[in-house]
């Protein structure tokens, strides 16, 4: 330990002695690190943000009963035509219902699966918006407010007004901002609403919502799963989907596939609905991954240089040192400390500017359509950058000092001696 | 007496376009307390000679014994802790650590042994300073002084571990005779007080006549 002492006494002299190199030295890590901090932070803060428009709301698994012909036609199940080509035109659905037959059940069957988070009840059902003369095209789905927010950001989508105010009233309506402009209402005004039966339900609207994509905006209206039910004048059994959230998003495939062999329904998983996702996500985080090495590997290629450099003037230095007892280890380390302390002290000083540079980011205003409660840039502060880029710093320096180290290690001191 | 330093059969070959025989055969011994030079025309071998003795180089046939025991074919680490702790070498060419203060290069052999504690070998240092009367410039940095004193800071520095031999190569070339006297007298002093063993290269036949005994080279051979 005391040797150790010496040795880094030895190393600190050296970079003292040439402040100006190793700072230049130190700055290249500093820059390097800063960058990977500031790219990483805002990238996957990006990456969050559109995961939060696309994943957070979308279930990982949606179970719905899909209205298609049936595959069994009466044909198939006469004996006499089983060897025939069998050719039946224009089939169409018979009657059957929206309805998740015993949706309670299956519910109840799939909140017990350890892998799953939630399995939220939805009553989608159409409408119209009655606005004077004429009536929009609507679309109405009653939801659990509560839930709808605790598992699928659904609070995020609200601008003006609150998803609990849904909660325990049957006459309130989260309005599609686009309709709601296009009626010209405002909060507490209320809405006339047309079931295709031909009732009309007043509801009064308690918030807009708003998802960015304006085709959804001008026709998508939430309220309390039991309004949904009576607006369709169907009792609490009826149910039209199911979302359901895992804790682990790898199992919806075979999850899904289970479920709509289990109980012939329609399933669809997140990965068939958004393959293209992913890979964006994926894309983003190995840019700002392979620019940070690059940046590293030139601040790395800067020690390099000036390591071999100070060798170079210190090869006097270097064979006293051996001379006086010093042995050719002690004088490796020597310079390999060097290295790691220009990679410990620029890389602490590139988290810290990282760190500031990322604060800066992240109160810089930020508006988007999309994301109505997002005022500011997003960027994910999450400590595994720090360690990821300290630990980075100390790697490159030390590959960056062992070369030249190892020189220093091999010099013969006797030709330096004689060479004076 | 005992042998502190014995060479046996030392042959050394620069190897070149023509191989150049440098030494031939050179073999002696140095005792306990024994105050040798030797003396030499230009180009004869005697730095040669004395970089193998010191352990730097390592490049030669024969053999070499430091307390009796063949330090030949040691490992480099091994070489470089028997040179930190029994060899004090003072150059030609007067060799500092220019960043570091006058008392940190004389104290940097001893942290390296790292047998007494930091205050002792400053307290050393500062004694061996006071020796060679360069005391009142410890703390400048080795750059900012003299030839002559570097010379002396390099020989307090040979001291510091209080080794079992010292070897010089032209140690007080760079001295007015006033400071070489004193070199000397300290080096007499050594080697009867405290049986320091010296081997010095010397081109000063006054000084050499003055040690116990002086080894003549020629030609790369001892001649006498
Ligand atoms: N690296 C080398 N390659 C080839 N020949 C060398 C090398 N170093 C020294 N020599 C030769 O070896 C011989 C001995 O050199 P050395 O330095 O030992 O002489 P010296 O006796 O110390 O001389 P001086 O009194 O001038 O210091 C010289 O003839 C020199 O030319
Ligand atoms: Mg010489």
């Amino acid at each position: 330990m005391k040797w150790f002492l010496v040795i880094l006494n030895i190393s600190k002299t050296h970079l003292l002695s040439r402040i100006k190199q190793s700072s230049i030295a130190a700055l290249g890590v500093t820059f390097g690190i800063g960058a990977f901090i500031i790219l990483m932070s805002f990238m996957t803060g990006l990456n969050g943000l559109l995961d939060g428009l696309i994943l957070n709301r979308t279930p990982h698994i949606h179970i719905y009963n899909e209205i298609k012909p049936n595959q069994q036609q009466p044909i198939h199940l006469f004996d006499e035509f089983s060897t025939n080509l069998n050719v039946v035109y224009s089939i169409k659905p018979k009657q059957t219902q929206l309805k998740i037959h015993n949706a309670q059940p299956i519910i109840n069957y799939l909140e017990k699966d350890a892998k799953v988070k939630a399995a939220l009840p939805q009553v989608k059902t159409q409408v119209f918006y009655m606005a004077g003369a004429i009536d929009l095209n609507g679309i109405v789905t009653g939801i659990n407010a509560k839930n709808e927010s605790t598992f699928f950001n659904f609070q995020d989508y609200i601008v003006d007004g609150k998803p609990e105010h849904l909660v325990n009233n049957l006459n309130g309506i989260l309005l599609g901002i686009g309709a709601a402009k296009k009626m010209s209402l405002k909060i507490g005004d209320r809405v006339q609403i047309a079931t295709t039966k031909g009732e009309i339900i007043p509801l009064k609207i308690v918030g807009f919502f708003q998802s960015g994509l304006a085709d959804i905006d001008n026709v998508q209206s939430y309220v309390n799963l039991k309004t949904a039910q009576r607006i369709l004048g169907e009792n609490e059994n009826y149910i039209t989907d199911i979302n359901v959230k895992l804790f682990d998003i790898e199992d919806a495939v075979p999850m899904s596939q289970m479920i709509s062999k289990q109980f012939n329904l329609t399933a669809i998983d997140i990965k068939t609905a958004n393959a293209q996702f992913e890979t964006g996500t994926s894309i983003r985080t190995l840019i700002s991954f392979s620019v940070s090495f690059t940046l590293l590997v030139v601040a790395g290629f800067g020690i390099y240089n000036i390591l071999n450099m100070m060798i170079y003037e210190k090869m006097n230095d270097i064979a006293i040192l051996k001379a006086t007892g010093f042995s050719g280890y002690d004088v490796k380390l020597i310079f390999i400390s060097q290295a790691v302390i220009i990679g410990f002290v620029g890389g602490v000083l590139g988290l810290i500017i990282g760190f500031i540079a990322s604060k800066i980011i992240s109160n810089l205003p930020f508006e988007t359509q999309a994301l109505p409660t997002i005022k500011t840039f997003p960027v994910n502060f999450d400590y595994m950058f720090y360690i990821i880029g300290i630990v980075f710093a100390m790697i490159s320096t030390f590959l960056a000092g062992y070369l030249p180290a190892r020189k220093a290690q091999n010099i013969d001191p006797v030709e330096i001696i004689r060479g004076q | 007496m005992t042998k502190v330093l014995e060479a046996k059969n030392i042959n050394k070959y620069f190897k070149g376009a023509v191989d150049f025989h440098v030494l031939k055969d050179v073999s002696f011994d140095i005792k306990l307390g024994e105050f040798t030079s030797i003396m030499g025309k230009s180009g004869c071998g005697k730095s040669t000679l004395l970089y193998i003795l010191s352990t730097m180089d390592t490049d030669y046939t024969g053999e070499l014994y430091f307390n009796n025991e063949l330090i030949t074919g040691k490992s480099p680490n091994d070489l470089a802790y028997i040179r930190n702790k029994h060899i004090g070498f003072v150059f030609q060419f007067h060799y500092l650590l220019p960043e570091f203060t006058i008392l940190e290069n004389v104290m940097l052999p001893a942290k390296k042994l790292a047998e007494k504690s930091m205050q002792e070998i400053e307290h050393d240092a500062m004694e061996k300073l006071r020796l060679l009367h360069i005391d009142d410039q410890a703390l400048k940095l080795a750059s900012k002084i003299s030839g002559g004193q570097k010379q002396r800071v390099a020989i307090a520095r040979a001291l510091i571990n209080n080794p079992t031999i010292i070897m010089g190569d032209e140690p007080t070339g760079n001295l007015d005779s006033h400071n070489a006297d004193n070199v000397f007298n300290i080096f007499r002093q050594l080697s009867q007080e405290q049986k320091l063993s010296l081997l010095v290269v010397t081109p000063d036949k006054e000084f050499a006549d003055k040690t116990d005994r002086i080894i003549e080279m020629g030609d790369g051979m001892i001649i006498g």
